[in-house]
């Protein structure tokens, strides 16, 4: 059930066919982990948290920096130097306490990383490398988690959700080798409030079941042109991870 | 089928690059990325809107009319 205060604050999801109370209450439910609370898990937290996502894994090993304050909106000057897991925690705990985080300040690995993303519904993932997307595309796949996996560099990005096959790795097959950073090659701010909007956009409708999802799909967004496409991900039938034994 | 075009007695595929007219001579998808001097492990292929599994571009033809898209993986989210 919604208290008061939650019919108050989600008046405007309740109205809409698509979520209305029953969407509420699955939300309300839900639980997801988000993989790095950078450019993308920055804006994703907070748009899941507001939207009344009940539980909120925030995994990140990483401390807040200056340079992060261009595009990772979640977090302040004040918050400089602090762990970002747990200077988040604070900011969504202050958005909407309904919203419960569980701090993982830790880096993902083959060791912990079916342990940690266990404990959730939907994996969304924003992390920063194309080795921790392949190994958490391989835990989901194994725990059959439905993933929402957004990415972005200079002024593009890519979303898509996986669930079941195909799979990120029918995709990207192996890391690309010198792969760009955003670090090293630079990402508009505003790019990753896109992405990480989307990608907390796909999040509620994987768990409310409103619309059709990108599963099996990819959208490319080029904020240079402005446009966007989606296109069909074919399954590999050679992929390790998804593909027949 | 499309006719076949013929240049210096190598057979040309009329694709759409990136949404421009190319003449190539790859047959298939492998050729293709070799021809265009890519990384084929930084990129994926569109082709008539759907991505192709790398394992296949071997197996995969190029056809006249084919509308092709390279895809620069992105992994960023930082």
């Amino acid at each position: 059930m919604l208290t008061d205060d939650e019919i108050d604050r989600y008046a405007r999801h309740l109205v809409l066919k698509e979520i209305g109370g029953q969407g509420q209450m699955k939300l309300k439910a839900a639980k997801v982990a988000l993989v790095g609370m950078g450019g993308i898990g920055s804006p994703a937290a907070l748009y899941l948290a507001a939207a009344g996502v009940g539980t909120l894994g925030l995994i990140d090993d990483d401390e807040v920096s200056l340079s992060n304050l261009q595009r990772q909106v979640l977090f302040g000057s004040k918050d400089i130097g602090a762990p970002k897991a747990e200077a988040a925690a604070v900011h969504l705990d202050n958005l909407n306490p309904h919203c419960q985080c569980r701090i993982h300040r830790l880096r993902l690995t083959a060791d912990n990383a079916a342990e940690v993303l266990g404990g959730y519904d939907v994996v969304l993932d924003g992390c920063d490398n194309f080795e921790t997307r392949l190994l958490v595309n391989r835990v989901c796949h194994a725990l059959k988690k439905p993933l929402v996996s957004a990415a972005l560099g200079r002024f593009s990005g890519q979303l898509a959700t996986f669930d079941g096959s195909p799979c990120y790795q029918c995709l990207v097959p192996e890391i690309p080798p010198d792969a760009e950073t955003c670090e090293r090659v630079g990402v508009v701010g505003a790019l990753a409030g896109i992405m990480g909007s989307l990608a907390a956009l796909e999040t509620i409708k994987v768990i409310t079941g409103a619309g059709e999802t990108l599963r099996g799909k990819l959208l490319i967004f080029d904020g240079l042109d402005m446009t966007s496409r989606i296109v069909k991900l074919a399954a590999d039938p050679t992929c390790p991870v998804c593909g027949v034994k | 089928m499309a006719s076949v075009s013929v240049k210096n007695g190598v057979k040309m595929v009329k694709i759409l690059l990136n949404g421009e007219e190319r003449e190539v001579t790859a047959s298939n998808l492998t050729a293709l990325i070799e021809n265009l001097g890519l990384d084929g492990r930084k990129v994926a292929v569109e082709r008539n809107l759907e991505i192709v599994p790398r394992s296949t571009y071997l197996a995969t033809p190029l056809n006249d009319g084919d509308r092709l898209e390279i895809v620069h993986f992105v992994g960023g989210g930082n």
